[in-house]
């Protein structure tokens, strides 16, 4: 294969050669674990880099930490942030309340679908 | 509560000629990593133990009527427990975090890599290349350590991927005890000999199973007017580990693509010298007598090979024994297990040596002011603490 021939991404998370051990009792488990710690990296990446920001922003004597650390919203940012946040909460926790809308069982099924449709 | 103990961050490594860069969240991600190892193997691990000496062991006991016996009984029953399972689990995914991170490093910038390292090698007589050299079973089985592609896959012509990652990667596992050129074990081999053998002076040193020559330069440097061979089966390791010696002003070594089981290009007795660093775990039933040898075919009498490994399990509890397996089961190192219930002694014997020859020793690598900062006034003796000490078997040839 040529150099420009490689696909990056794929190379970048390819599998190593052996078979994997999985040690929950349930491979899906473990699957939402390794997203959750590969998450929490990303999210670790982005406050160093918040972090980062904040240093320069303080070194070239725009801002400096403490007013970031005494911030006080005013009202129109404390309600953009509560919408924010609620909006955030809601993405993140969606499983939990499409399973809340259907907790009864009362949602039909497929197949019994299929019955109401294919009944001739 | 006490202030969090500082670990370093991985932006400290020297930037050698050949070392991939890094950007800001390169740097924080192989940090994350690096922290979370530490996590995982101080507070988490801990509570494995404390799984086993109240929970697992008794129930052993019980249904038994006897202690558990072997690492593979420990383990067995230990694969049951949710909190084995649970620190297993994120062991295993933050080596393939770390795999992931470190070859997205690479590869973002491999044309630029490929072209420096080939700016080094380009018609050096110390790089030796044979296309006829087969990857042997050891290696080529399953990727050692979770190391996709092993140390030898090369997925274009002149590829250096997998040994510029493994580069890179070494700090991670290791919190930069290594030092910053990760070459804490080669430097430990060498004032180990400094201080216990002064008027040893090796003229030829091989080392095998070099893989990015690491070990093999701070012995080049600790030895400058020997002649280093260092040899490995992995083309692309082999080519990052020339260009990273030259990049560094190290000129004693040649890096050769041999297989060491035979090593049929070097005269008996012509080494004084001959050396692995966490090699033999990585071998075979049938390799190792094999390498084992050639060294003695190889070395001079009154020559020194010396070996850096983890130590054996004879004399272990079943429970030490059993952690330190994890790697055989679940970290892609097979050999680990059987190699390290070997009597070495019988092995050196095998192999024509006298077996009743070999010592066992610690070395020491001194910690790396760079990372670890200087070392207060007043604070006498050997800091345990931070200098990695390697467990080491060897034995001079008489």
């Amino acid at each position: 294969m040529k150099m420009a021939d490689i696909n990056k991404l794929d190379l970048a998370g390819t599998k190593a050669k052996g078979q994997r051990p999985y040690f929950m009792n349930d491979k899906q488990t473990e699957q939402v674990m390794s997203i959750t710690m590969a998450l929490a990296m990303e999210l670790s990446v982005t406050r160093e880099r918040v972090s980062t920001l904040e240093c320069l922003l303080e070194e070239k004597g725009i801002l400096t930490r403490e007013e970031v650390e005494n911030y006080s919203p005013d009202k129109e940012e404390v309600a953009r942030r509560s919408a924010s946040t609620q909006e955030y909460l809601a993405r993140i926790l969606r499983i939990l309340q499409q399973d809340k809308e259907q907790i009864d069982g009362s949602d039909p099924s497929v197949e019994d679908i299929q019955d109401i449709l294919t009944k001739s | 509560m006490t202030a969090a103990k500082t670990l370093p961050s991985w932006d400290v490594l020297t930037k050698h000629g050949v070392f991939p860069e890094a950007n800001h969240d390169e740097v924080a991600r192989l940090n994350f990593l690096t922290h979370l190892n530490v996590h995982l193997s101080a507070s988490i691990l801990p509570g494995v133990k404390t799984a086993f000496d109240t929970q697992v062991k008794p129930e052993f006991e019980k249904e038994h009527g006897r202690e558990p016996e072997s690492r593979h009984e420990v383990r067995n029953a230990m694969l049951k427990h949710p909190y084995f399972q649970t620190w297993s689990a994120l062991r295993r995914n933050t080596m393939e975090m770390r795999q992931q991170a470190g070859r997205a490093q690479v590869l973002r910038q491999i044309e630029n890599l490929v072209e420096k390292v080939d700016g080094y090698n380009q018609g050096a007589e110390s790089l030796i290349l044979d296309d006829s050299v087969q990857i042997p079973n050891n290696v080529g089985s399953v990727d050692i350590h979770c190391q996709p592609g092993c140390y030898y896959t090369e997925y274009f012509e002149n590829d250096v991927t997998v040994a510029a990652s493994y580069d890179l990667g070494l700090f991670v596992t290791t919190a930069g005890l290594l030092g910053t050129l990760s070459d804490g074990g080669g430097k430990a081999v060498g004032n180990w000999l400094q201080d216990n053998h002064p008027e040893f002076m090796p003229k030829r040193i091989l080392d095998i199973g070099c893989t990015i020559g690491h070990n093999a330069v701070p012995l080049a440097q600790a030895f400058p007017d020997a002649e280093v061979i260092a040899v490995d089966v992995a083309r692309p390791s082999l080519r990052y580990a020339h260009a990273r010696a030259k990049s560094m002003g190290v000129n004693n070594i040649t890096f050769i693509q041999a297989n060491a089981e035979t090593l049929s290009q070097f005269e008996d007795q012509s080494f004084d010298l001959i050396t692995t660093a966490m090699f033999w775990h990585e071998t075979s039933h049938s390799v190792m007598p094999n390498i084992l040898k050639t060294i003695n075919r190889l070395l001079k009498t009154d020559g020194l090979t010396l070996h850096l490994e983890q130590p054996q399990y004879h004399g272990m509890g079943v429970y030490e024994q059993f952690i330190r397996d994890w790697d055989t089961y679940f970290n892609n190192e097979p050999y680990w297990g059987p190699m390290h219930e070997l009597d070495l002694k019988q092995s050196l014997n095998d192999a024509g040596f006298n077996g009743d020859d070999m010592f066992e020793t610690g070395v020491v690598s001194s910690v790396d002011e760079k990372i670890f900062g200087k070392r207060e006034a007043g604070d006498a003796g050997e800091d345990y603490g931070r200098a990695p000490v390697w467990n080491a078997f060897g034995l001079w040839k008489r």
